[in-house]
């Protein structure tokens, strides 16, 4: 069951991104990129991950997928008229890119089932718990900077999209 | 139960058609979509390992790189929009000042 259900999330994620890759219209793209999100917060799911996923689907298909989608619409972009023109020696190179990536998975020998946080724990204490846990012990200077960089980049925006007034 | 080189796999497949979407696209806007499909890959990498190594500094590195990606999108929808008010393109081609 649970391999079905990661052949499924898998098929279309691989398939929704290669559609957000190769279709002209920007619109449809930003779509196929939200089932791409949509799945990979399934995926999540499969690996006992529930908050991630949530905050996936909250955040890059509520938030990020709307941003994209805003300007595109602000924009109002006439149809892409063609891919650019190193498109052949660009996908030369994902070929040989995956050959590489799927070489060194194969080859790899992965150490297993080390940590404290087996699926019996995660359920017994709840995933958002044990996430939230380590957020605010092990990992709160990270936390702290990551909050950080919220306020630069929201600075960031407002500054760079502003109008400038003409003095 | 699903081995964990198939999650891997499905990762680096997901990064490939990223990186491909950057070099073939001249849309600056799915230049920027195709970055995030690349950080989605490495969200599934760190969601994997952590569930097959039972550690969960895995899941709150996804939530850093979700930080990161929302800041990003931030910043570079802004520059398009700058972008787009002084040159009136978002085709990377025409971007081309600082190039040699």
């Amino acid at each position: 069951m649970a391999q079905l259900l990661f052949f499924y999330f898998g098929g279309v994620i691989v398939g929704t991104a290669t559609l957000v890759v190769t279709l002209r219209n920007p619109i449809y793209s930003a779509i196929s990129l939200l089932v791409t999100f949509f799945h990979v917060a399934g995926l999540f799911v499969l690996l006992n991950a529930e908050f991630i996923a949530a905050v996936q689907v909250l955040v890059y298909a509520g938030a990020i997928l709307v941003l994209y989608l805003f300007v595109v619409m602000l924009l109002n972009l006439r149809r892409e008229e063609r891919y650019h023109r190193q498109y052949l020696v660009g996908a030369l190179l994902g070929v040989v890119i995956l050959g590489e990536l799927a070489l060194i998975v194969s080859r790899s020998v992965f150490q297993s089932a080390i940590g404290p946080f087996t699926p019996a724990a995660l359920q017994a204490v709840g995933n958002t718990e044990a996430v939230g846990r380590a957020l605010f012990t092990t990992y709160l200077l990270p936390f702290e900077v990551a909050s950080l960089i919220l306020l630069v980049a929201m600075i960031g925006a407002i500054v760079l999209a502003k109008r400038v007034v003409q003095t | 139960m699903v081995p964990l080189s198939y999650y891997l796999m499905l990762g680096a497949m997901l990064f490939v058609i990223g990186v491909v979407g950057v070099l073939i696209r001249k849309n600056i806007i799915i230049i920027l979509l195709s970055i995030e499909l690349m950080l989605n890959a490495a969200n599934i990498n760190f969601v994997a390992f952590s569930h097959y190594l039972q550690d969960i500094t895995g899941q709150v590195f996804v939530f850093f790189v979700m930080t990161v990606a929302a800041a990003e999108v931030a910043i570079g929808l802004a520059i398009i929009i700058a972008l787009y008010r002084n040159r009136s393109t978002i085709n990377v081609e025409d971007i081309s000042l600082m190039k040699w």
